[in-house]
């Protein structure tokens, strides 16, 4: 079973950087179709208008946070299912345990490599 | 309540820390001044050790006047007009250089990795192996970006704490409300932790697996 790569993925960030360096590393493992907002209110309007298959999201944003915007998709009928991978600097257990609590797919810590980034995709969109 | 049988000047201490606990606002150099005057005017009826006792009380306010006119003459004007703002705008600096520098980076590596588009076989691989290596390295500006903006809220909160010390002390009386912990979410928010503290992905993956 492969993975659909054709899919709209969504990312946030309030770092330009590093929505620029995760849309290289989406392209380079082949998935071309990306687009990017810079908060979780941006990200939120996006989700809502139009049709993605995959969320990877910041967490440490302004105003609204990446947990916030988790909650907000969660609560979301037409968005609740929708797969969430939460990349943050923040690595504490409380953290963890309050994403997966929120409803989290799964977590990547900054920084992080091109195959932990292949690798949780695969495992969110596969196995859900 | 203090220890009776303790030493004079062991016995004086736990008074004292028991009667600053009890008079925490009280200002410190009308303290002084009363100690001065009870002196003043029981000495001759004093036995050696109250006299000690006593002269030790003077002592001590004279060492808290001594600490007060030093925080007084503390430049708090040079601390919050320049030197704070000094250092955070340097920290700033270092953040938008940083973010150039990587900026100019990223787009070479954008370039080659069109390059690399046209090109077949390993020399393909190769070159996309070492455009991955280096978009994971610039990662680091991000990282290093939100350690130097908790370097930033360190020096302010210290300047908040220096200008509540002074308040204090140059305003007998004065408010000095100390700032409270964040709450809530705002408690999640720690930013990257030093090595030695962190989880790393594989302890994460752990911690998200017990809970299936």
């Amino acid at each position: 079973m492969s993975m659909d790569k054709t899919i709209n993925v969504l990312i946030v960030d309030d770092y330009k950087t590093m929505l620029r360096i995760i849309r290289n590393l989406l392209k380079q493992i082949d998935f071309n179709n990306v687009e990017e907002a810079s908060d979780g209110a941006e990200a939120l309007a996006k989700l809502r208008s139009g049709n993605f298959g995959l969320v990877i999201s910041d967490w440490n944003m302004q105003p609204m946070t990446g947990l916030q915007l988790l909650q907000e998709v969660r609560a979301d009928t037409r968005l609740k299912g929708m797969p969430f991978i939460m990349v943050t600097a923040e690595s504490k257990v409380e953290n963890v345990v309050a994403a997966k609590q929120a409803g989290v797919s799964n977590y990547i810590v900054k920084p992080f490599n091109a195959e932990t980034l292949r690798e949780k995709i695969e495992k969110v969109l596969l196995h859900g | 309540m203090a220890d009776r049988t303790a030493r004079p000047d062991v016995a004086l201490a736990q008074r004292l820390a028991a009667i600053r606990e009890r008079y925490a606002g009280t200002d410190p150099d009308m303290v002084a001044d009363v100690v001065r005057a009870v002196l003043a005017t029981m000495s001759g009826d004093l036995t050696a050790q109250e006299t000690s006792l006593l002269s030790e009380v003077e002592s001590l306010g004279q060492i808290i006047a001594s600490a007060k006119s030093e925080i007084a003459a503390l430049r708090m004007d040079d601390i919050t007009a320049s030197d704070i703002p000094f250092a955070t705008d340097e920290l700033d600096a270092i953040i938008q250089h940083t973010a150039s520098a990587t900026h100019a980076i990223l787009e070479s590596c954008e370039t080659l990795d069109a390059v690399g588009e046209h090109l077949a076989g390993e020399p393909a691989t190769k070159l996309q192996d070492a455009t991955t290596r280096i978009y994971e390295a610039c990662s680091f500006q991000d990282i290093t970006g939100q350690r130097i903006t908790k370097v930033v809220n360190t020096l302010k909160a210290i300047e908040t704490k220096v200008c509540q010390l002074v308040l204090t002390f140059g305003e007998p009386g004065s408010d000095t409300a100390i700032e409270t912990g964040a709450q809530g979410e705002a408690a999640l928010l720690n930013g990257p932790q030093l090595p030695t503290m962190a989880m790393d992905q594989s302890d994460i993956d752990k911690l998200l697996a017990s809970f299936e």
